[in-house]
């Protein structure tokens, strides 16, 4: 499988070492449909290729959004790619949010850092109310303000939604909270019978929320995470991707917690 | 009219706790509204109060000079600012900033430590819930200090 | 199925008929002191009079006065090599001012037959059927050699005091689909091959050679041959419950078996390179000094490495402890759960190859007294 050539038209600075990159197949007729939660292979020339989650609405046709860290050499290469660049793209690969599951509940969407990213596609897709949830909560929490995620659309939605930043500093005028997710995620209100989870950030930030999100008795069931691996091909043959019996390729990068949790908690597995 | 029992009886503080030693500690208590920028606490000023907060933020902030205000955490309904009063000296260790307009029930700290001695059974019940008042913050300093939002941690197993 | 005898000095019209038939011929030869895979061209190519001394750490050729042609147990490296190659180019890439494209490379593959394929290998060959052009995605490049194999299987009557495929259940007899099957049997100075065609293009092959029909001499014989292969495999200490194996490993993820065998390990990887269904592979991805072309090549990985696990900061499996731990636990636990069938064919080569001597069915045994004291 050779990836496909796409273009970035658009690069976005969203803080230092953090871009956001739309880019559109060269041959128009590349389909980019993808359900929130999946990614994509990206190939910067000559130096590699790894896996980044589309960060962009899954309705919008016009090529994918990605948004890259830039910490290894290939995301490097691939953050410091300017509009016009060419770059190669494979997928979509994986499993999404499991958006069915979602129907009719209160959705509990909780990001770290830039595990905002995938989350911002699945709540473009539940702002456009398929499927229709009865509410919808958004815990984002960062090290600072100037290291969240879309900020400006969020608030923007937050007529639409409820969300609750938290950082660990701010300084100057912030509304948010100070401190740590797991405080407002402990503080707010959830009916453990009709509530779903959606997690994605660094492991452990992760685990802490699981803790306080089972603590309310809310079921392993309703909670899902994104996770993360070592990944070469995104097909299940490189092997690199394998925790447990799971390869995060194929069988995630989105778990149910009750189907991973024998493994969860597994060191250096 | 709520009354003020009725307040505490609705904070999460003072969940499930025995009516009597509500009405009891109640009497200690009086409401009151800080405006966005009024200081509930000033480090090292006689920490004589313990605020319920009923609405709004509060900052617990340290001034650094040639800095400014920083803030370690930020407090809302639910939660409950102030354990300086419990040990001596009874100084405020941080200050403490209403962020925006806050609706708290103050209780009198000498009130509520006599009323404790006096009544242990009172006091226990009450001790208890700053211990877990205290975990909790314990927790979400570690937590803080794990810095948990960084993707890129350097390794630290050898490999041996 | 047809079943007949071929005497060995016909072995030589059997190698030139299927090669005559267009397949390059792959089969054991002694190379650098050790019996590996390469190409056959006449059947004195092969390792006729040389036996496989295998114990842990340690590997000699040796010769013996049988006159056999397939006297050993299994080769040095396996059957992987021609399917899943341990080094490819998989694209070229080039760029010239904004213009980007990349081609694959789709090398040829020529019409192959293996020769002398053990039952444990045939296992190995479907385990990595599985793997590779059965699932979700299928591996071109893989599936396309793999198609055209035609196998001549070797039924096992020489194991090595590594072998342990009566535990695996996946020898020494043949029950696996192949085109050819043949038993090597020396009996009173009678040197002859039982032959049995199990496909179309097996029977293609028969038809052409000189063959006797089977009696009931020659099919006791083989039978004898087969299970005294059988017999000093079960005489043997490598034995473990096969069955039982994934439950009892999920069960000891934490068992201190690992740090013991982790103080011997030297994470050297020669236990992945060896099995025959170790599939783990990683890409490497270079330019010329012009920086217009770029070439992306797939090689053989091991669980083994640092890198292997590497996410943004550090390795997830930094210890030798938990690098070993990953590797037995899939070849006997988690592959079942991936792949509905076990990892391991018990073929020993990782036992042979691992320079300090490990023994998986030891340490699966350790895992085991363990488990039942707890």
């Amino acid at each position: 499988m050779i990836p496909a050539i796409f273009r970035v038209e658009e690069r976005n600075e969203e803080f230092a070492g953090t871009v956001t990159l739309r880019i559109r197949g060269e041959a128009r007729e590349v389909p980019t449909e993808f359900n929130p939660g999946q990614f994509n292979m990206l190939y910067a020339f000559g130096t590699g290729e790894i896996p980044i989650s589309m960060s962009g609405s899954p309705a919008d046709g016009n090529g994918y959004i990605h948004t890259i860290r830039s910490h290894g050499f290939v995301s490097r290469a691939l953050a410091d790619l300017r509009v016009g660049d060419a770059v190669g793209v494979r997928g979509p690969f994986g499993r999404g949010w499991p958006l069915d599951q979602a129907a009719g509940k209160e959705v509990l969407v909780i990001a770290g850092g830039l595990g905002m990213a995938p989350l911002r596609s699945l709540i473009y897709r539940l702002l456009s109310g398929t499927p229709e949830v009865s509410r919808l909560r958004v815990l984002y929490g960062a090290r600072r303000p100037q290291e969240m995620l879309f900020l400006t659309e969020l608030e923007y939605w937050s007529r639409r939604m409820e969300l609750i930043l938290s950082v660990d500093h701010a300084e100057g005028e912030w509304p948010g909270h100070i401190g740590v997710i797991t405080g407002p995620l402990d503080k707010a209100e959830i009916d453990p019978d009709n509530t779903i989870a959606f997690l994605c950030g660094p492991e452990v930030m992760m685990r802490f929320c699981i803790q306080v999100l089972t603590a309310k008795a809310l079921p392993e069931s309703a909670i899902f995470l994104s996770m993360e691996r070592n990944m070469k091909c995104a097909t299940g043959h490189c092997g690199h991707c394998q925790w447990g019996p799971n390869f995060i390729c194929k069988n995630g990068p989105v778990f149910c917690y009750e189907g991973i949790r024998r493994w969860f908690d597994i060191r250096a597995l | 009219m709520k009354t003020l029992p009725d307040l505490l009886h609705e904070h999460a503080f003072f969940k499930d706790m025995d009516e009597d030693h509500l009405a009891f500690i109640a009497r200690c208590g009086e409401n009151c509204i800080f405006n966005a920028g009024d200081h509930l606490a000033r480090e090292n000023a006689p920490a004589n109060d313990f605020y319920v907060i009923r609405d709004g933020r509060v900052a617990v902030e340290s001034y650094v000079p040639n800095h400014g205000s920083i803030c370690l955490q930020t407090l809302q309904s639910g939660d409950i600012f102030g354990w300086s009063w419990l040990f001596p000296p009874y100084l405020w260790t941080f200050d403490g900033r209403a962020l925006d307009e806050v609706h708290a029930v103050r209780l009198d700290g000498k009130c509520l430590r006599e009323k404790c001695d006096a009544d242990p059974k009172l006091g226990y019940a009450l001790m208890k819930r700053f211990a877990r008042i205290v975990t909790d913050r314990l927790h979400t300093t570690r937590v803080q200090l794990m810095d948990v939002y960084d993707q890129q941690k350097t390794s630290l197993d050898s490999g041996k | 199925m047809q079943e007949f005898v071929l005497q060995a000095e016909h072995l030589e019209v059997l190698i030139q008929v299927v090669r005559s038939e267009g397949f390059q011929l792959m089969g054991p030869v002694v190379r650098n002191g050790a019996i590996t895979y390469d190409e056959i061209s006449t059947a004195s190519d092969l390792p006729r009079g040389w036996g496989d001394e295998q114990e842990k750490g340690y590997y000699r050729v040796s010769r013996n006065d049988s006159g056999a042609y397939f006297a050993y147990a299994v080769g040095v490296g396996s059957w992987k090599q021609f399917l899943q190659l341990p080094r490819r180019k998989v694209w070229e890439a080039h760029k010239k001012d904004d213009a980007m494209d990349i081609l694959e490379v789709l090398d040829e593959v020529p019409a192959r037959a293996f020769l002398g394929v053990r039952s444990c290998d045939l296992h190995a060959i479907a385990i990595q059927d599985r793997v590779f052009a059965e699932g979700q995605y299928r591996n071109e490049n893989y599936a396309r050699r793999r198609q055209n194999i035609l196998l001549i299987a070797v039924n096992c009557t020489t194991p090595a005091a590594t072998c342990f495929c009566t535990v695996m259940n996946t020898g020494p007899k043949v029950t696996t689909p192949t085109d050819l099957t043949m038993t090597e049997v020396i009996d009173h100075k009678e040197h002859y091959f039982v032959i049995r065609s199990e496909s179309q293009r097996g029977r293609e092959i028969l038809k052409q050679l000189p063959l006797s029909s089977l009696e009931e001499r020659h099919s006791l014989a083989e039978e004898q041959a087969l299970q005294a292969a059988v017999q000093k495999m079960q005489e043997g200490p490598r034995k473990f419950d096969s069955a039982g194996v994934k439950e009892l490993l999920y069960r000891n993820y934490d068992s201190p078996v690992w740090d013991q065998v982790a103080e011997r390990c030297l994470s050297c990887a020669n236990c992945t390179m060896a099995c025959p269904t170790c599939f783990c592979s990683t890409v490497e991805d270079t330019t010329d000094l012009t920086g217009e072309h770029a070439e992306r090549w797939e090689r053989w990985d091991s669980c083994f490495t640092g890198d292997f696990s590497y996410i943004s900061g550090g390795s997830v499996r930094a210890s030798t402890r938990s690098r070993y731990r990953q590797w037995m636990t899939h070849k006997l636990a988690t592959w079942h759960d991936q792949f509905d069938t076990s990892g391991c064919v018990g073929c020993g080569r990782c036992i042979t190859w691992c320079p300090v001597g490990i023994d998986l069915t030891e340490e699966v045994q350790r895992i085991q007294q363990l488990d039942k004291t707890l």
